[in-house]
């Protein structure tokens, strides 16, 4: 009871710096050019070479700055040059080296050869590795224990220095993919393409062997396939074409690493005071990680060595109507600084986004459903009461898609037998995803007819896009078939009713899930209504991640939910899912239904390295027609990136693709002070009620309390 | 005294032994060391290779409790318990599977937890002495009655309510203070504020009626009923007599949680996103990060035990007739 | 209809509970001074209408553990095959509760759903407006004009049969046992029982026309998830103490009867096990249950059983964690008694330890067991509920009050706000823990006014 005390106080303090008492940061940044936003998990890697998570890339994106990037506005998704000054050019060359015309069949074509000239003016953030003395001597790289005084991270070094960004960077960067101390998620993949890299892992393995500790100068070990040819060019050569390799050089695994931070960062004493180039990024980006707390909050400010970069000056068409154009041409960044919270729990996310304490939500969980109804026409938007705070909503089809996947491994529901492609089929037609959309993600979303999602090349509107094993085209709009004729394919495949024709025993199809948290219950629930439609029986087999992936991979599952965020925008990126060689049991590849066809294979291979354009849709289209014949997944949805912002939030796209998005936002400032303190007036009437009520229980407990005295 | 201190702190390696095998046992049979790599190296295009090498790098490729292929002593050193067991005793807890120094990690966070835990601890021990007072004071009048059901009715209610409830009123209704988060300095006032409130109150049921029972018993011996012959009023009697007197199971019961404060409370600091040592003990148990869980663990009975210690000691203190052997 | 008995574990404990509870109070009957206390709480008001309320949720958990699985019309060879979910007795009377889901939220007695949708009207024409629930209030012609005098007229039909059934009753239960008209709390608890009859009557006509209590995300009616909740909550309050009270009465009597090595040792394992924060030691052993259920995926035939495995596995875990305080007590009051004369007179005249023990010891600390479990039984309920949330509680296919809380609590959020599920929670939760604190309470007392009250701490 004793805090009632201290209330007047409080309440005097906060009407003095005429800050709001809700207000969680501190009143002195009103007015400023922060943006506001929030994180829900604690990023695990900034290191470039190991970071491959979206949370993680939601602050590396805009730390490091890879060759290129996709453009802010275009749709579909474009690649544009970031660091560097043009597009790669791409060369051929045949297993002789011999230099190929650009249209080369691909299977002439053994070599291709990427040469990115960078822009002369990149400088990297101010940093202690760069510091530098009068004489040009490195301040920080032989640290002794005097030197380590008074130094606890890493804003506690007082100097701090800068230099230009060059080519020998990016060459080391490619090279740290490779380390072993590092296990760089895309090793594998790069292992396959770049020329001499399985060898430069090895070399590197050895080198390791020979010296386990301290830093590991991979200047000193060349790559082949990678070499600098001028301080601002260099050149990364692969096997064979692969014409994806361009959007791989969009993402932070290809950023530059200056040799200087990781030999800083190797220094004694460096670790047990978790300064490691995995937690202290260092790059030329647009901005740095000024704060680093991952436990409540991550402040990037504006990196002031950045220029060059402008605000984009076309984009879709609809885009100058919506106010997306208005800075085009301005300098980016335009926010001086971005402090990310972190928040675990949804609810205070949410309400702290009402108040108008974050700029800007995605609405990616359940939570947020009610923040958007979707009207006659299927279109989204805010609802009322949002509407009349400002808040809007732009949308976007993510380039990811949400599947439940047969195990084609399983006696059951797998394999190409006709009895078991019909009761996979009658599946598709029983879980009516169109409901799971309305019900879970409020219209957030479209049902899939194959696993390419809109936006990338091979999806198909229309007629010609929908899978007729599952629907029919009725008035313009697919229709899900009726549960008779899932019914009928049940007693195709020798389980009328549900019954095992041989057995006379129900069919269960067992689920497993990682589904353990919050509301998964009801999902479940769902499940289990739509197989019952067809009187089939679903058992959920709910484990955790590490089981589930276990199970996975041993090939232990019978039906499974799991989803895919592309790499990339491209049809290769979803359709691998798929593809034999990729199968999870056999090979420990992403083809987690352990899917195959051989038809299907020899498809995916010839499409694979194509140029996109008619004869790689017809291609496509031959595979989709297989895999809908097959259904090896219940093809799921594409969920609806939503972001919702306030009205003082200009320039907000959702782009799936582009992590790097911050450096286009404007806010503000003055617009958000007012309408948070508008929002935000503290309730005084329970405050005073509680007073009265106190004070008339105190005085008549003093009241009695007199009386019994007297009594005595 | 002083030996018999040391003896009971030497009895404490014993149990910490149990309890590092204990959680040792446990975490290992859920968890194997493919399973934290796999977490720890993410989900996309994870290969098998990448799996062993991270193993081998963070000590995990050794037998579990025995290596067979050793010799002599080694045989029991040159394990996984071995090596993540020992440096524990000295308070060294390495480093958690995402790089980080866990020692660093829980000095940072004591302070968090502390400002939460150590308020609501005092403010809580006054109100509801204050308030088992009132009962004692109007003992079998309305007053008493009445309190005594508000406080079943407030300890049948699940501490979930509580703080969602709170934040539902206190911060989305009347915009009292901020909904969740933390921050330095006097600012942090109104961050801390609203779970305390919330911890003392979820606690206010419980603990009032524990006090009330322990004063009513009080009030009712020998020498109580003499100072009332003298005339002493009956405000006097309780704060002189009883309240003195009651304070010694009150405070030797509540002493062997005070060292406990350090641990924060899981419910409250991730439900207001404190970023304390509750919440990086839920945190861990989500990530699955074995080396982060036993961490806590082993500071939780080292602190328990340190708690048992410190009662005995209060023992002696407060009641001179009690003599540690 | 022919039906397959079904027992699970849970059900078997919970069986093994009430057979112990009959078989003591048949042997306290002829104690007489063991029938004391009880008859003190018999003269209790508090304590008897606790006990009507407790024995109403006992009514409906033990309902709801006879299991059965029903047999499919279709016969294979003869044999009859059953369907593969698990129903419950409760199941059977609940059916149109369970079996009338909804497409997704509405609020209690609504008649419309709680979220706008496009329709297609016969005109053609698509409008977006509230849809017509399937079952909540269907019978309604005209809702706006019907629904307010067929809810009260549902209501007060309902809670005039319930009165009229509960006055019968009691009429003959006076005509049978004339004593009970002169028993104290006869007044308290007839008003108490007619309070509830009119409640119920009023909910159960209503239930058969309407969602009382609204439904949740998928359609579900949430009176029947809460009442489905009960049997959770009781098998974590009860059959936790069940498995783990051998061990602490074991132990306890063991440590402090023989003392010396075997005293060392317990002490050792109880303060080891009660150093390790409990809410550490349950994540873990949980994860490690679902390891073992999740690799032997072919052991349980239905869902029912592999959710029931976890909930024991729950039960004995909590049980773990929490017997170090009774053994603590056990174990001070057995130092406490074995030097009382008779035992030590016992000891000289050569009786064996055993025979002390169970003859004279073991008796002797009864009422301690007896009050520690009832007063654990409020305490386990909540800590479902928080470890629920913590995600290492019960399993989420399971119906529990601490998984409705969970999936609840993101509800509030929404808007218009969706209250009932968390309020349905709150409310029977409520009623559960706080029938069972104040009949804990009336027990204590009757039972020892001397036992050190400090062990609630």
């Amino acid at each position: 009871m004793r805090w009632l005390l201290c209330l007047p106080l409080y309440l005097l303090l906060t009407a003095c710096d005429g800050g709001l008492w809700n207000n969680p940061y501190p009143a002195a940044d009103a007015g400023k050019s922060v943006f506001y936003t929030a994180f829900t998990a604690r990023p695990k890697h900034f290191d470039p070479a190991q970071a491959y998570s979206e949370d993680e890339y939601a602050f590396l994106a805009q730390i490091y700055q890879p060759p290129l990037q996709y453009h802010y506005l275009k749709r579909p998704y474009t690649l544009v040059p970031q660091a560097a000054s043009a597009m790669p050019q791409v060369r051929y060359f045949d297993k002789n080296n011999k230099p190929l015309p650009q249209h080369a069949p691909a299977a002439q074509i053994a070599f291709s050869e990427y040469e990115i000239h960078l822009r002369p003016d990149l400088r990297y953030q101010p940093h202690p590795a760069l510091a530098r003395d009068a004489a040009g001597k490195p301040l920080y790289m032989a640290l002794t224990e005097k030197d380590w005084q008074g130094i606890h991270t890493l804003t506690d070094f007082r100097e701090t220095g800068t230099r230009a960004v060059t080519a020998a960077d990016y060459v080391y960067q490619i090279k740290r993919l490779a380390h072993p101390d590092l296990y760089s998620p895309i090793y594998g993949v790069m292992a396959d393409y770049i020329v001499g890299f399985k060898e430069y892992a090895k070399t590197l393995r050895e080198a390791r062997k020979k010296q386990p500790e301290g830093w590991l100068n991979l200047n000193d070990y060349p790559l082949p396939g990678v070499q600098v040819v001028d301080a601002h060019t260099y050149r990364i050569r692969i096997h064979g074409k692969y014409p994806q390799f361009a959007y791989w050089l969009a993402m932070p695994f290809f950023a530059p690493m200056p040799w200087e931070a990781e030999r800083f960062y190797a220094q004694p004493g460096m670790r047990e005071r978790n300064l490691t180039l995995d937690w202290w990024p260092l790059g030329s980006g647009p901005y740095y990680l000024s704060e680093n707390n991952p436990n409540q909050r991550m402040v990037l400010s504006r990196n002031p060595n950045f220029s060059g970069e402008f605000y984009p000056s076309e984009g879709e068409p609809g885009d100058r109507k919506a106010g997306l154009l208005q800075d085009a041409g301005k300098p980016l960044p335009l926010i001086d600084k971005v402090v990310f919270s972190r928040e675990k729990e949804t609810i205070p996310y949410w309400n702290k986004f009402l108040q108008g304490y974050y700029d800007a939500s995605g609405i990616s969980s359940d939570s947020f459903d009610q923040a958007v109804q979707v009207n006659v026409g299927g279109e989204a938007n805010v609802t009322d009461a949002m509407k009349a705070q400002g808040i809007s909503l732009s949308t976007s089809v993510a380039t990811s898609t949400m599947f439940m996947g047969f195990n084609w491994l399983d006696a059951t529901v797998g394999g190409p037998s006709e009895r078991a492609r019909k009761l996979r089929q009658a599946i598709s037609i029983a879980v009516d995803w169109e409901e799971f959309i309305s019900i879970f993600a409020n219209g957030r979303g479209i049902a899939a007819q194959s696993p390419i999602p809109p936006g990338i090349f091979g999806y198909r509107k229309g007629e010609a896009g929908i899978n007729h094993y599952v629907y029919d085209w009725v008035n313009g709009a697919p229709q899900r078939k009726s549960i008779e004729v899932a019914k009928q394919l049940l007693a195709e495949a020798g389980y009328p009713g549900g019954l095992d024709e041989k057995t006379r025993q129900p069919l269960v199809i067992y689920l497993d899930t990682t589904a353990t948290g919050v509301g998964d219950k009801s999902r479940l629930d769902w499940l289990r209504k739509q197989f019952a439609k067809i009187n089939l029986q679903l058992v959920a087999r709910s484990t955790d991640w590490n089981r589930f992936q276990d199970k996975l991979s041993k090939g232990d599952t019978q039906l499974f939910f799991y989803g895919w965020n592309a790499d990339y925008p491209d049809p290769e990126n979803f359709l691998f899912l798929l593809s034999g060689a990729q199968a999870k049991v056999k090979y420990g590849g992403a083809n987690s239904a352990n899917y195959s066809n051989p038809e299907y294979d020899r498809l995916f291979e010839q499409m694979k390295n194509m140029d996109n354009g008619p004869a790689r849709q017809a291609i496509i289209d031959q595979m989709l027609e297989i895999l809908r014949r097959d259904s090896p997944w219940l093809w799921g949805y594409h969920p609806k990136d939503y972001v919702l912002h306030h009205s003082w939030v200009h320039n907000s796209k959702p782009n799936k693709m582009a992590n790097n998005s911050l450096k286009y936002l404007r806010i503000d400032a003055a617009q958000r002070d007012a309408m948070r303190k508008q929002w935000n007036q503290p309730e005084l009437w329970p405050l005073a009620l509680l007073g009265a009520m106190l004070a008339a229980l105190g005085g008549w407990l003093w009241w009695a309390l007199r009386q019994r005295e007297q009594a005595r | 005294m002083i030996a018999y201190l040391i003896r009971r702190m030497l009895y404490a390696i014993p149990v910490l032994i149990g309890v590092n095998l204990l959680t040792f046992a446990l975490f290992f049979v859920v968890n194997t060391p493919d399973d934290m790599a796999r977490v720890q190296l993410g989900i996309k295009r994870v290969t098998p290779e990448a799996i062993e090498q991270w193993k081998q790098r963070h000590g995990y490729d050794k037998p579990l409790l025995y290596n067979a292929r050793a010799a002599g002593m080694d045989r029991f050193t040159d394990t996984i318990f071995f090596d993540k067991s020992a440096s524990m005793f000295v308070f060294d807890f390495g480093y958690s599977d995402d790089g980080r120094s866990i020692s660093r990690e829980i000095v940072t966070r004591m302070g968090p937890s502390l400002s939460i835990a150590l308020p609501t601890f005092l403010i809580g021990l006054v109100s509801y002495v204050t308030f088992a007072l009132l009962m004692t004071l109007f003992r079998a009048t309305a007053l008493d009655i009445v309190g005594v059901t508000l406080c079943v009715v407030l300890m049948s209610i699940s501490g979930l309510f509580y703080i969602i409830g709170g934040q539902f009123l206190v911060s989305k209704l009347w915009h009292w203070v901020p909904i969740s988060g933390y921050g330095g300095g006097f600012d942090n006032f109104r961050f801390v504020l609203l779970p305390i409130v919330i911890g003392v109150a979820s606690g206010i049921g419980a603990s009032s009626r524990w006090y009330r029972t322990i004063f009513l018993e009080e009030i009712g011996k020998d020498y109580v009923r003499t100072a009332r012959a003298k005339g002493v009023s009956e405000l006097g009697v309780l704060f002189r007599h009883v309240l003195k007197n009651a304070m010694i199971p009150i405070l030797t019961g509540v002493v062997v949680v005070i060292p406990l404060l350090f641990m924060g409370s899981l419910l409250t600091e991730s439900f207001f996103g404190i970023p304390g040592l509750g919440s990086y003990t839920i945190d861990a148990i989500n990530a699955q990060d074995f080396s982060v869980v036993r961490a806590m663990v082993f500071l939780g009975s080292v602190l328990y035990i340190a708690g048992l210690i410190l009662t005995d000691i209060s023992y002696t203190l407060v009641d001179p007739r009690v003599r540690l052997s | 209809m022919s039906f397959l008995p079904v027992m699970l574990w849970t059900d078997a404990l919970v069986f093994l509970l009430i057979a112990t509870a009959i078989a003591s109070a048949w042997w306290v009957r002829r104690q007489p001074h063991l029938l004391l206390p009880w008859r003190r709480v018999a003269q209790s008001r508090v304590g008897m209408v606790s006990l009507l309320v407790l024995s109403l949720f006992v009514l409906v958990g033990v309902l709801d553990s006879l299991h059965y699985r029903v047999a499919l019309p279709e016969k294979s060879n003869g044999q009859t095959v059953y369907a593969p979910e698990v129903l419950s007795a409760f199941d059977y009377l609940a059916d149109g509760l369970r079996t009338h889901t909804e497409k997704t939220y509405s609020a209690p007695l609504a008649v419309y759903l709680y979220a706008k949708e496009s329709m297609e009207m016969a005109d053609g024409k698509v409008v977006r407006d509230y849809p017509r629930l399937k079952y909540g209030g269907a019978q309604l012609a005209d809702p706006q004009r019907d629904w307010l005098g067929d809810v009260t007229g549902r209501a007060l039909t309902g809670a005039a049969a319930g009165l009229l059934a509960v006055l019968l009753l009691a009429g003959a239960v006076v005509k049978v046992v004339p004593a009970a008209k002169k028993s104290k709390p006869m007044f308290a608890v007839l008003v108490t029982a007619l309070l509830i009859a009119a409640v119920l009557g009023a909910v159960a006509d209503l239930a058969t026309a309407y969602h009382v209590l609204g439904t949740d995300k998928v359609g579900q009616d949430v009176l029947y998830l809460s009442l489905k909740s009960i049997r959770t909550g009781l098998v974590i309050g009860t059959v936790t103490t069940l498995v783990m009270l051998p061990f602490a009465l074991l132990l306890g009597v063991a440590a402090g009867y023989f003392r010396g090595w075997v005293d060392d040792v317990i002490q050792y394992v109880y303060t080891v096990l009660s150093s390790i924060p409990s809410v550490l030691l349950i994540a873990a052993a949980v994860l490690m249950v679902q390891v073992v259920i999740g690799m032997h995926a072919d052991w349980f035939d239905t869902a029912a059983k592999r959710a029931d495995v976890r909930l024991l596995a729950l039960c004995l875990i909590l049980g773990v964690t929490s017997w170090t305080g009774l053994c603590r007590l056990l174990r001070g009051e057995t130092l406490k008694l074995r030097e009382m004369e008779y035992i030590q007179a016992a000891q000289a005249f050569g009786v064996s330890s055993f025979r002390i023990l169970m003859r004279h010891i073991v008796p002797n600390v009864m009422h301690i067991v007896l009050i520690s479990v009832v007063m654990d039984f409020s305490a386990l309920v909540l800590a479902e509920a928080v470890l629920s949330y913590v995600g290492v509680g019960v399993d989420p296919t399971t119906n529990s009050f601490g998984n409705m809380i969970n999936s609840a609590r993101l509800e509030m959020a929404r808007e218009p706000m969706v209250w009932w599920s968390l309020a349905s929670a709150f409310g029977f939760m409520l009623l559960l823990v706080l029938a069972a604190n104040l009949f804990a309470d009336v027990l204590r007392d009757a039972f020892d006014s001397r036992l050190n009250r400090t062990e609630n701490s």
